[in-house]
């Protein structure tokens, strides 16, 4: 049977204020999703709740992995059973060097029942894994040495996120604007790892603002969110013309999330 | 030995009797009943003084403790600092007691002393006698100065001769029983050119042992020479510890000085490294990490009284529960000393809402060509942080152990002995639990 990470009626408040009002999504494994809408609308929220962050109350609906809820998982149990998202924004974290970073990350999502103290995957197979993955997206050794997302640029914060996603092989991945500071060529490598990991193999979820990341991994569905809901869903078509048009069609054909829209941006305004 | 010296507080006939015991020559006896009569004229210092302002100790009481009790039988702590080392000598010492003293025919052979303090100051104290009177640590500079160096036994000694550079590390640990008392004082000579690696600790023999240290170290790296120094202080939770220690750099030589500070009740350590020769080169470096109700409190100074000299100071503590850091730096820089390069940086991370970290850097320049930063930072293991790690498979509580040995990182890059910075950093991994909202 297919594994579905299915998303119904997704309520999520941030301290206390509504952010997503009723997200209803259904993404199988195998499937490309393109999640559009302006900003502020609720598409890193919505990866956010997927994930679990704390900050994001999930105050309605469901999230289930294979028809069991996981809205009571931690984070590190959704993405010890295979969910991914690489951040807009990810964290740095001082001190701790990328591979050592990644080598714990790998072997507690590969192993999803390592108990704290048990065994690492051994340094010599983890490094060659790590050395062919970062080759093919063409990052420099030295990267592994440098402290996780400290002082990266925006476009190797992007990479590293990448890396991140080909070491740890997700079933579901959420990527939420990894295009956006990536260079063309960037562009292509992220795109050859997603292929290479298996586009088929994986559930994903691509927000993006451009069109870029999307010719190569056309969407088989395209969503729009908009003032906290997803108001429209077509197919490759659609993507295209967000992208060159615009979203005042949107607005208008759905004045109501259009004005929630409006709303929650005053609100975070102020 | 005399029944007298089993009574408990540091009083006139408990002196005496501790005088009698001792088989020294006159110039350290001299010495000891001249401190010991400042000791006794002497208040004990109180939140009037300024270093002990936010150091509270009306609970200690000196008179629990005794000078010179009958030797305990306890079983060694594990020694964190020596795993997979390569030692040129140990020592080992119960209660500021020698228990065991080696050091390999190789150094001795060449001059190298190293052992109890108090033993070889009887075999060797033509050779010693100038050092320990430059009094690096003045006995007049408080009461706790005083009763060290009025009442001081076992200690340490490492003297390495002019040129010869000892290249195995060596290792002492000064273990306290329970309730006992620790008047060690340690003093370290390194004639001009020579080299070698002190790897010190002290540790109680029952983790939540009480007690009392009260000590001195002193350092003096002659022209030219390299001390690498690493003092652990992971007394059990019940301790105090009162520490004067302070170090000589000569012209163009080295200091690498580190400090653990993990264990006791309460601390108050006055570290002091003066730079007095052109060119000599000091680096400290400091990790903390207290939990409980532990209160610890460094006081730094960094004296430059000659041209052209760096200092660099990083300390670095990580805070959980109730506990308390405090942390005041000095940088003094003499008139004469021009071209000065000191820096001081103290970074402390809370694990807790409950835990506090004072942090009071200083400045005192009097020459006019110098160049001196200081800064301090204070932050709190990020939520976000957390999350981050936690999408990457991690366990809560890993990602706090890891953010918390990422915030060490960076002064354990400045150690250049991996056996410390692997015990260090085990040590405190072990000790991490979770943050505390
Ligand atoms: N952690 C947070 N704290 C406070 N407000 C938040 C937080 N996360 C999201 N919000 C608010 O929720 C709303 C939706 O934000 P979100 O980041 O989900 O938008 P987005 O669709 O990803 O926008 P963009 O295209 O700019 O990335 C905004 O008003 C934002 O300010
Ligand atoms: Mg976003």
């Amino acid at each position: 049977m297919v594994e579905t990470l299915k998303i119904t009626d997704l309520h999520v408040a941030v301290e206390g204020k509504p952010i997503l009002h009723g997200v209803n999504l259904t993404i199988n494994r195998g499937e490309t999703h393109a999640l559009m809408g302006p900003n502020g609308s609720g598409k890193s929220t919505l990866g956010n709740a997927v994930m679990g962050h704390p900050s994001y109350e999930v105050t309605g609906g469901s999230i289930e992995l294979n028809g069991e809820n996981i809205l009571a998982w931690d984070a590190t149990q959704r993405s010890r059973a295979g969910i991914f998202m690489a951040f807009q924004r990810p964290m740095a974290i001082p001190g701790v060097k990328m591979a050592e970073f990644l080598r714990h990350a790998t072997t507690n999502v590969r192993n999803p029942d390592r108990k704290e103290g048990e065994e690492l995957i051994p340094m010599r197979q983890f490094r060659k894994e790590l050395t062919e993955k970062m080759g093919q997206l063409r990052m420099d050794p030295e990267f592994a040495r440098r402290y996780v997302n400290d002082g990266f640029s925006g476009g190797e914060m992007k990479r590293a996120e990448i890396l991140q996603m080909a070491m740890l092989r997700p079933k579901f991945a959420i990527l939420d604007e990894t295009d956006s500071g990536l260079d063309v060529d960037a562009v292509k490598l992220a795109s050859e790892s997603i292929a290479e990991i298996g586009g088929d193999q994986m559930g994903i979820l691509i927000i993006t603002h451009h069109d870029k990341l999307l010719e190569r991994n056309a969407p088989d569905f395209t969503h729009v969110m908009l003032g906290g809901k997803l108001v429209e869903t077509g197919g490759v078509e659609l993507a295209h013309e967000l992208y060159t048009e615009g979203y005042d069609r949107i607005r208008a054909a759905y004045p109501e999330a259009a004005a929630a829209g409006e709303a929650m941006t005053e609100a975070s305004a102020v | 030995m005399s029944a007298t010296l089993t009574k408990t507080g540091f009083t006139q006939d408990a002196f005496d009797a501790f005088m009698s015991t001792r088989n020294e020559p006159a110039w350290l006896s001299d010495l000891r009943r001249d401190s010991w009569s400042r000791f006794t004229e002497m208040a004990m210092p109180s939140s009037r003084d300024e270093e002990w302002m936010r150091t509270d100790i009306r609970l200690f009481k000196l008179d629990k403790y005794s000078l010179a009790a009958d030797a305990v039988e306890v079983s060694l702590p594990q020694a964190l600092l020596a795993t997979g080392v390569e030692l040129g000598g140990r020592g080992v010492s119960i209660d500021s007691r020698s228990v065991e003293s080696q050091l390999s025919e190789k150094w001795s052979s060449r001059g190298v002393l190293f052992g109890s303090l108090d033993t070889m100051l009887v075999e060797h104290g033509d050779l010693l006698r100038p050092y320990l009177e430059r009094h690096l640590v003045s006995p007049s500079y408080d009461k706790i100065a005083a009763l060290n160096a009025a009442c001081w036994s076992g200690g340490n000694l490492l003297f390495v001769p002019k040129g010869v550079r000892v290249d195995e590390p060596l290792h002492s640990l000064s273990v306290m029983s329970d309730g006992g008392t620790d008047l060690g004082k340690t003093l370290v000579v390194l004639e001009e050119g020579a080299e070698a690696t002190l790897l010190s600790e002290t540790a109680s023999s029952e983790p939540d042992g009480g007690g009392l240290h009260c000590g001195s170290i002193e350092l003096i790296v002659e022209r030219g020479a390299r001390l690498r120094y690493v003092n652990l202080q992971n007394w059990g939770s019940g301790v105090w510890h009162f520490a004067h220690q302070m170090a000589h750099v000569g012209a163009n030589a080295n200091l690498q000085w580190t400090i653990g500070a993990l264990g006791s009740r309460l601390a108050k350590v006055n570290q002091h490294v003066a730079l007095i020769g052109q060119d000599a080169e000091a680096q400290v470096n400091g990790v903390m990490f207290t939990q409980g109700k532990q209160h610890l409190c460094y006081n730094t100074y960094q004296h430059h009284q000659a041209e052209y000299c760096q200092s660099d100071l990083l300390y670095k503590a990580a805070l959980q529960d109730q506990s308390r850091t405090v942390w005041r730096g000095m940088i003094k820089v003499d008139e004469g000393a021009q071209r000065t390069n000191a820096y001081q940086r103290n970074d402390n991370l809370m694990l807790s809402t409950t835990a506090r970290a004072d942090s009071i850097p200083g400045l005192e320049i009097e020459a006019d060509d110098v160049r001196c930063t200081h800064g301090s930072t204070s932050g709190r293991v990020d939520d976000h942080q957390l999350f981050y790690a936690m999408t990457r498979g991690y366990t809560r509580k890993e990602a706090v152990r890891m953010i918390v040995s990422g915030f060490f990182q960076q002064v354990f890059d400045r150690i250049t002995i991996e056996s410390v910075r692997e015990a260090l950093g085990e040590a405190i991994g072990r000790r991490v639990r979770d943050i505390e909202e």
